[in-house]
């Protein structure tokens, strides 16, 4: 019986998650840091991705029962969604339609592949929802993992000084351009300077996710077509 | 215990089978989200029935995401030859959505 991968994943991610409670800074996102020791681990042993994902695959199935939980904080939170509910509703349609298109967009303006415009469309999502919309559509689910934890890890290093920058002020927007843009890790940083900024980001990012989920497939045909 | 992951895993099952059966382009699992949300609003499900269970799922996530980016290293080629695509179209989307949505919403406020 091989637990060769599981047993990896989870003490390499208890040691990483040790470091970020001690010193919580972007760089030491211990999500990347244990993918990126992961991958120099299997490429310098003999080890091997196969026998690393025989066990280790266990850990990702369990994200389809996570998502489908995600219900419960969007439940607790329907009323800051109903006193919210304009500024929430248009920031996510907006902002999720200008997250998809303009990754679309400019990745083929750059001349990018059409599997990484399929991967790279979803980056703005939360990392669960994400991989399991550009398996849907055709992307690659790992690439797109990476690409969304990019994103969340600059939302958590610049996305404050960006708002402050261009004199975004208000809770609601600042909160709202957070989660939509760079969901989770976005999330995390916004609610260090505001409670109600975190909880609308927290919204965004939930809904976000199910908005772009509902759209992407059709958006992407649209794009693809023009 | 038991109750609240046949409720979280029924959901789960419930939204594959809609994606299955409607050949859905939309995740099984996004879709058994937005039910459990409709059965928590419509009261066929008590909150406190299921709180426990999904918020360990919830709190224990980011650990998941481990294996799924491990196998981007059966794509270095494509991060190699399309590395300007990425890092072009991540920093420049990342940057005209947050300031576009941020405005946008100030706006209406």
């Amino acid at each position: 019986m091989n637990v060769l991968g599981i047993f990896l994943t989870i003490s390499i991610y208890f040691i990483f998650d040790r470091l970020y409670q001690v010193k919580k800074k972007f760089y030491l996102n211990p999500v990347m840091l244990s993918i990126t020791s992961i991958i120099i681990l299997l490429y310098i042993s003999d080890i091997g991705y196969g026998i690393y994902m025989e066990s280790a695959r266990i850990l990702s199935f369990l994200l389809g029962p996570a998502v489908v939980s995600l219900a419960i904080p969007l439940y607790k939170k329907r009323e800051v969604v109903i006193e919210y509910s304009t500024h929430i509703s248009s920031g996510v349609v907006l902002g999720g339609l200008i997250a998809i298109s303009s990754a679309f967009l400019i990745a083929q303006l750059f001349g990018g592949s059409e599997s990484l415009l399929l991967s790279i469309s979803p980056k703005s999502v939360t990392t669960p929802i994400a991989i399991g919309v550009s398996e849907r559509i055709g992307g690659i689910p790992s690439l797109t993992a990476i690409l969304v934890i990019i994103t969340g890890i600059m939302g958590n290093a610049i996305g404050v000084p960006i708002l402050n920058l261009c004199g975004i002020k208000d809770r609601v927007a600042r909160g709202l351009a957070m989660g939509v843009t760079s969901h989770g890790l976005g999330t995390a940083r916004i609610i260090q300077e505001d409670k109600l900024s975190g909880a609308v980001s927290g919204l965004g990012m939930a809904l976000n996710g199910v908005f772009t989920s509902l759209i992407l497939y059709y958006l992407i045909q649209l794009l693809i077509s023009i | 215990m038991y109750k609240g992951l046949a409720i979280i895993f029924g959901f789960y099952f419930l939204g594959e089978v809609t994606v299955e059966l409607g050949n859905l382009p939309i995740p099984g699992n996004v879709l058994g989200m937005i039910f459990l949300v409709s059965a928590l609003g419509g009261g066929l499900i008590d909150l406190k029935d299921v709180e426990r269970e999904a918020e360990f799922f919830v709190d224990n996530m980011s650990i998941m995401f481990i294996p799924p980016g491990v196998g981007v290293m059966l794509y270095f080629g494509l991060l190699r030859d399309e590395l300007i695509p990425i890092i072009g179209a991540l920093a420049l989307s990342f940057v005209i959505t947050i300031v576009f949505t941020g405005k946008i919403v100030e706006a209406l406020r």
